[in-house]
């Protein structure tokens, strides 16, 4: 069993939260992610690692609530436990040798962007920032972005805070009249793809995050596959063990946005079957 | 004593009515029981030279706990088979004994062979329900061994070695222990509580247990000889599933067997309120023609396919799952479609409408006959396509159950471990690996195999890992 030891609502739909975990606390790099279950009954879910305190032995979670797991999630409290929390799994985002990176986060994405733009900075590179979201009350870790970054854009899809418009928009920009080692961008595949699009007539490296469906996440199922083309071959890897991060270019987004989907009904179902159960507990 | 039993037979197996089977997930074979069990025993003529125990893996004493029925002694005969195995209830279920001990029963000659088999699932069950004596441990010697992973080698080698005194720690990735046994082979024809009590039995004796960590990423194995352990078994298992790399295997729909059996076992989606999806329903192809292949094919009928193809690629002959799971499979309705090679999988398409949610899910899967040519480097003919013979067959789910490739994460991490070109752990006869005092076995070394060979290579490691503790 694994303690909540702090909890926070960053925005009406994003809980970050603490969890006790001292071996995992001691591994965990920027970029890596872990697999927990709520309780003896729960899913296995990957959530990437959004910070740790390597002293204190906690590792930071940052989560929507988007479904039945992590809606149960957002209702443990501070001192009380999760069943399971394994890893740091995957491998960590590559960050040697860069000295110039534009990070591109979109919404719960942040939370991810957030401890790779830290790492950069820890490094001495020169640390750009992008992060979007759709309107002002969903607008999180602002100001730990702006305390890591040289530079920091926030833009909102209704502009009720910042720029209004999407990130590829200042992106665009930027890459006009600058030049960076590496843009790595972290969101929905949807805005990832997009980015990637606006950075590849540059030929400046893009990275990408990727977070499919998973089960065990140790390189066992299989179920995180994607498609990479490479050189004209399509190569199938798994985020679990070859990612979560993987050479833009070479991404199947289509494919990936696709894969995402093959539950969805079932999510909607579970989830809402979630929401009633809470709801007859307040009763 | 009374007379040996000369019928020809061995006394039949009470099963599930096939078609009541095929929609539950109730175990398929009941077992003997205490009649009988000392019937079968009785089938048993004690040769001298026991054939039987020299086809056995583990060599179990297996006259010797025959005897043992036949006397009405089921304790003892528990205590004779814990000697040599550390899961009899799982073995009694899951080993091929038609091709271990039982093809070199003397009775098989004229008949069918002793069921051994059968005797040792009786007598495993007997004992779980009617006793708690634990196998005998020597005293606690203060050496301390990690074993990394609980499958079957990895249960075999701890349970081994806290007989011989060691205290072992055992590392596992997931949430629960048992490896394959848990994720892989489904309930009705393991019961995943057999394997917790056989877990739990280890326990009892002094092993300990620590789930949640991934050796290679959590801790690495240079790590577990900082910690003071002074050897190291590792016994992670096969890695990530194999795909045939034709078109169509990202669509939604296509499964590997592990996803899909894991999503069924481990995570419990065969029950009706799971949090883990699965699709259930439908026509079903499960491609392979492994034990794995069944087990797939199988749990889809439960989980309420309307229709479920085995497609493999070569003959009935060449098929190497075990008989009696073909049997099984056929009676509960599953079509083999033999000499049948995928090559395509065909997804839906709504041209009107991007946003439909049945988009890229599977639709077809598109085939061609094959037929056997010359034999290969194994013996085996092989299969070659019939030009133009290509067809389709309408499905809504494809499971890939065609093997795996070994897990890279403890090789990655541990400097001087080195594996040959597909990647399996290179080990001497007794388990050993290129890095001095870790020991290795079961699927991590070679490749997807059985349940009883990787036991059997978990058993030799620990006498291996003894012996090089008490000269070191």
């Amino acid at each position: 069993m694994y303690r909540i030891v702090y909890k926070k609502q960053l925005n009406p739909t994003v809980v970050m939260m603490d969890i006790e975990a001292p071996l995992v606390a001691k591994k965990a790099q920027a970029g890596q992610f872990i697999i927990l279950r709520v309780d003896e009954e729960g899913e296995r879910i990957p959530l990437t690692v959004a910070g740790y305190d390597r002293n204190a032995g906690t590792v930071k979670i940052i989560f929507q609530i988007v479904g039945a797991t992590t809606k149960k999630l957002s209702e443990k409290q501070k001192g009380e436990y999760i069943q399971d929390f394994a890893g740091p799994l995957g491998v960590p985002t590559h960050l040697d040798g860069l000295e110039n990176v534009c990070i591109v986060g979109g919404g719960v994405g942040c939370a991810i962007a957030l401890p790779v733009a830290q790492a950069l900075k820890e490094k001495g590179a020169r640390v750009t920032s992008i992060i979007g979201f759709r309107s002002s009350d969903l607008v999180i870790l602002e100001d730990e972005f702006r305390a890591c970054s040289d530079e920091l854009v926030v833009m909102t899809d209704d502009g009720s805070y910042g720029r209004q418009g999407n990130v590829t928009l200042p992106l665009k920009e930027m890459l006009a009249e600058r030049k960076f080692d590496k843009v790595i961008t972290i969101g929905p595949l949807i805005m990832m793809k997009f980015i990637v699009e606006a950075v590849r007539p540059t030929g400046i490296p893009c990275d990408v995050s990727m977070n499919p469906i998973m089960i065990d996440g140790t390189g066992m199922c299989g179920g995180c596959r994607l498609t990479l083309n490479v050189d004209g071959k399509r190569v199938t890897k798994f985020a679990c063990v070859d990612g979560p991060d993987f050479n833009g270019y070479q991404v199947d987004f289509d494919e990936a946005m696709m894969r995402g989907g093959a539950y969805r009904s079932f999510e909607r179902h579970a989830y809402e079957a979630t929401c009633n159960l809470f709801k007859k507990g307040e009763n | 004593m009374a007379k040996f039993n000369m019928n020809p037979t061995k006394n039949a197996m009470p099963t599930q009515d096939a078609l009541v089977r095929a929609r539950n997930f109730g175990e398929v074979a009941l077992g003997y029981d205490e009649a009988t069990a000392m019937d079968e025993a009785l089938r048993c003529l004690n040769c001298k030279n026991m054939p039987c125990v020299s086809g056995c893996p583990v060599n179990i004493h297996i006259p010797e706990f025959i005897s043992k029925i036949k006397e009405g002694d089921f304790e003892a005969a528990y205590q004779i088979i814990a000697k040599s195995s550390t899961l009899p209830a799982v073995c009694g279920r899951v080993c091929p004994q038609e091709t271990q001990c039982e093809q070199l029963c003397v009775r098989g000659i004229k008949g069918e062979p002793v069921g051994i088999g059968r005797l040792e699932r009786f007598v495993a069950d007997w004992h779980n329900s009617h006793s708690d004596e634990l196998p005998e441990c020597a005293a606690p010697n203060g050496h301390k061994v990690a074993v990394v992973g609980s499958g079957p080698s990895g249960l075999t080698c701890a349970g081994d070695l806290a007989k011989l005194g060691y205290s072992v720690t055992v590392y596992e990735a997931l949430h629960t222990a048992g490896g394959v046994l848990v994720y892989g082979i489904p309930e009705f024809r393991l019961p995943k509580a057999i394997v917790k009590k056989e877990v739990d039995t280890l326990e009892k004796m002094g092993v300990k247990l620590v789930t949640n960590v991934i050796i290679g990423k959590t801790l690495t194995v240079d790590e577990l000889f900082d910690m003071g352990y002074e050897a190291v078994f590792i016994g992670s298992g096969a890695g990530l599933p194999n795909f045939m790399g034709i078109p169509g295997e990202g669509l939604k729909g296509v499964y590997s067997a592990n996803e899909y059996l894991t999503r069924s076992n481990l995570m419990k989606a065969y029950l009706d309120n799971p949090e883990t999806p699965i699709m259930k329903g439908g026509k079903v192809a499960v491609v392979g023609g492994g034990n794995v292949a069944m087990d797939a094919a199988r749990t889809a009928l439960r989980l309420g396919a309307e229709k479920v193809y085995i497609v493999y690629r070569r003959s009935m002959t060449e098929l190497p799952a075990r008989r009696e799971e073909v049997e099984h499979a056929e009676e509960e309705g599953i079509e083999f479609r033999l000499l049948c090679n995928p090559i395509e999988i065909l997804g839906y398409n709504n041209p009107d409408n991007p946003r439909d949610e049945r988009n890229g899910s599977v639709q077809a899967i598109r085939c061609i006959r094959m037929e056997l040519g010359e034999p290969d480097e194994r013996g085996r003919r092989r299969p070659v396509e019939v030009a133009g013979s290509e067809f389709t067959l309408d499905v809504d789910a494809v499971i890939m159950a065609i093997g795996t490739s070994p897990n890279p994460l403890i090789k990655s991490t541990t400097e001087g471990l080195e594996v040959n070109r597909w990647g399996g752990i290179i080990v001497t006869e007794d388990g050993a690996t290129t890095k001095a005092g870790v020991y290795a076995g079961g699927d991590a070394v070679t490749g997807a195999a059985t349940v009883i060979s990787a036991m059997g290579a978990g058993k030799v490691a620990a006498k291996a890992i003894d012996e090089y503790l008490k000269n070191k």
